[in-house]
């Protein structure tokens, strides 16, 4: 206590008015154990995407300016991964909102077993990624999976299909997997921004004799579209940069169906050791990120006071 | 009749609706647990046991003698309280400075945490191999640790920055009168306050660190196996063997799960004001 009490009167006279030392004496632990081991390693990787770099041969590392890069743009792989990316975050984020929508509407309401209903529906968000993983692995099964009994109960299919087996069908089942994994962070976001529309707008609309349609498109919309463009922006930055689900799933395949960027990144580096092209490559996949990721931090950024 | 019809509609427009959510968000875990429970027979012949009296606990009694999955979890959680410990114990201080001062650098110090999370995990993963191989850390818990703390310092910093915002300054501003210095204030009436708002981020850190695999599968190996790593590497062994694998899945989600419903409503509201990572 001693120790504390000469350095603090100080920060404490002056952190009102003028310039203090105090706060950056609070930071400096964290900010610089964050440059250590979040912002050198970036550095890093900046460096290797320079170099001709197999990990276990250190001897070979060789700086080839950009020849990753280039590489990169006339790899088959690299656009086929793009492409996937496009469409995988295309699809997954609308359906993963227009669920999280109606479901946080429905839990928006008066009814007696919702708060109940309310934590059951977070948990596919709470689950870890490689069990997730393995029980859609589980479900779409050719030979046992429930997916293909349920389909051929109701007469919609004769025989089995293996939907991860199959590159025409492969990344749909991914989405799906998706969808289902991320839908519940959308209804917790917009259900928070519902409820912090006031009742008395509806009230004053119902007397007005606005239909439940208007009242949803001029009410409930304009209401919670802050929170729901916050929450598109950082859940297609996450969604884009995940690929824990996707690895366990399928392992980026099969062939290349379900390569996505970062994965292809990932693989090279995992089972190729080619460190120096999986860094071009995920440095090429951040700078695509880098417009969303501004648009997000300008959006905080106008919160920050 | 009005009151039927709209008891009609309160069941066919709200409950049904509802329940066919939490059906679509539950049935595959539940479909994961239905089929630990049931034996590898059974599974084979018959499907799933949906029938209470055909249940059996033998994929659990062999996964805990056939494998090491009870080390696994040891690991997990080692790995998970030396992440938590390491993202608090760092970030307190820093949210605290967030909160109470306006300095010069403030908003660019924010942003550059909260840009931490916005990172794709693979351009990280790759140097941290090559800088963790150097520094011989590979198949360490360390290195783990310090892989998880990349995404749990932020996340920290952030959430206790709007737990310590929700406290008014006036009471740091009394303790002072009463003589206290700004780290007694923040010692000795902040932190009794935020004690809920940290338990909450510790134990969400606790859920991330504990379900993270990518990190755990690279840094890690033969010595350090997680949880994650060691139900993926069951994957690989038993493909045919499903019983077995669900029973790995319902044990390696069921800490986070039960934590999570436990802190489930304090972290929503936390997170809708931070805005940080999921």
């Amino acid at each position: 206590m001693s120790s504390t009490a000469s350095i603090v009167p100080h920060g404490c006279r002056r952190s009102r008015e003028g310039f203090s030392i105090f706060p950056y004496a609070l930071l400096t632990p964290a900010v610089l154990v964050t440059l250590l081991i979040v912002f050198l390693p970036m550095a890093e990787a900046v460096f290797l995407s320079l170099h001709d770099y197999v990990v276990w041969r250190p001897a070979d590392r060789t700086f080839i300016w950009f020849g990753n890069f280039i590489a990169a743009f006339q790899d088959d792989v690299f656009w086929i991964s793009f492409w996937n990316t496009l469409l995988w975050i295309g699809i997954t984020i609308p359906a993963q909102a227009l669920l999280g929508l109606i479901t946080a509407i429905l839990l928006n309401r008066d009814f007696f077993w919702r708060p109940l209903a309310r934590a059951l529906i977070i948990i596919p968000w709470a689950l870890p990624s490689v069990v997730i993983a393995l029980m859609w692995r589980w479900i779409y099964d050719a030979n046992y999976g429930v997916l293909n009994d349920i389909l051929f109960r109701l007469g919609i299919m004769q025989s089995s299909f293996p939907w991860l087996a199959d590159p025409d069908t492969a990344l749909y089942a991914i989405i799906l997997t998706l969808t289902w994994q991320g839908f519940p962070f959308f209804a917790g976001m917009i259900l928070a921004g519902l409820q912090s529309i006031p009742t008395s707008y509806y009230e004053a609309a119902a007397i007005d004799g606005a239909s439940n349609w208007q009242q949803f498109r001029n009410i409930t919309l304009p209401g919670i579209a802050g929170v729901l463009g916050t929450a598109i922006l950082l859940r297609t930055i996450w969604v884009a940069n995940s690929i824990d689900v996707i690895y366990v799933m399928t392992g980026g395949g099969p062939g290349y169906a379900t390569h996505t960027l970062p994965l292809y990144a990932f693989i090279e580096a995992r089972s190729s050791l080619n460190f120096g092209y999986g860094s071009a490559l995920a440095v090429i996949f951040t700078m695509m990120l880098t417009g969303l990721v501004l648009v997000y931090l300008s959006r905080v950024n106008r919160t920050l006071d | 009749m009005v009151r039927r019809q709209s008891a009609l509609r309160s069941i066919f427009g709200t409950h049904l609706p509802v329940l066919a959510i939490v059906v679509f968000a539950l049935g595959p875990y539940i479909w994961m647990a239905l089929t630990s429970f049931t034996s590898q027979d059974h599974l084979l012949q018959a499907g799933v046991a949906l029938d209470p009296q055909n249940w059996t606990a033998a994929n659990y009694e062999r996964l805990l003698s056939r494998t090491d999955f009870a080390i696994n979890m040891i690991h997990s959680f080692i790995v998970a309280i030396g992440t938590v410990i390491l993202g608090l114990s760092l970030s307190v201080t820093a949210a605290y400075a967030f909160s109470r001062f306006r300095f010069p650098g403030r908003r660019l110090l924010m942003i550059k945490f909260l840009v931490i999370n916005m990172f794709p995990v693979v351009l990280l993963i790759l140097p941290l191999f090559v800088i963790m191989r150097r520094l011989g850390l590979i198949d360490t818990h360390a290195a783990l640790v310090i892989a998880n703390a990349t995404v749990a310092i932020p996340f920290s910093v952030w959430m206790m920055t709007s737990y310590i915002n929700s406290i008014p300054r006036s009471l740091d501003e009394a303790a002072m009168i009463d003589g206290c210095s700004r780290l007694g204030a923040l010692r000795k009436v902040i932190l009794p306050l935020i004690l809920p708002g940290i338990i909450a981020t510790g134990i969400y850190i606790f859920i991330t660190s504990w379900n993270e695999y990518l990190y755990a599968l690279t840094l890690g190996g033969r010595n350090v196996r997680t949880i994650t790593v060691a139900i993926q590497t069951l994957i690989g062994e038993y493909q045919i063997e499903w019983g077995l694998l669900t029973a790995g899945g319902v044990l390696g989600a069921l800490p986070a799960t039960l934590l999570f419903l436990l802190i489930q409503k304090r972290l929503i509201s936390g997170l809708t004001q931070g805005a940080v990572k999921g």
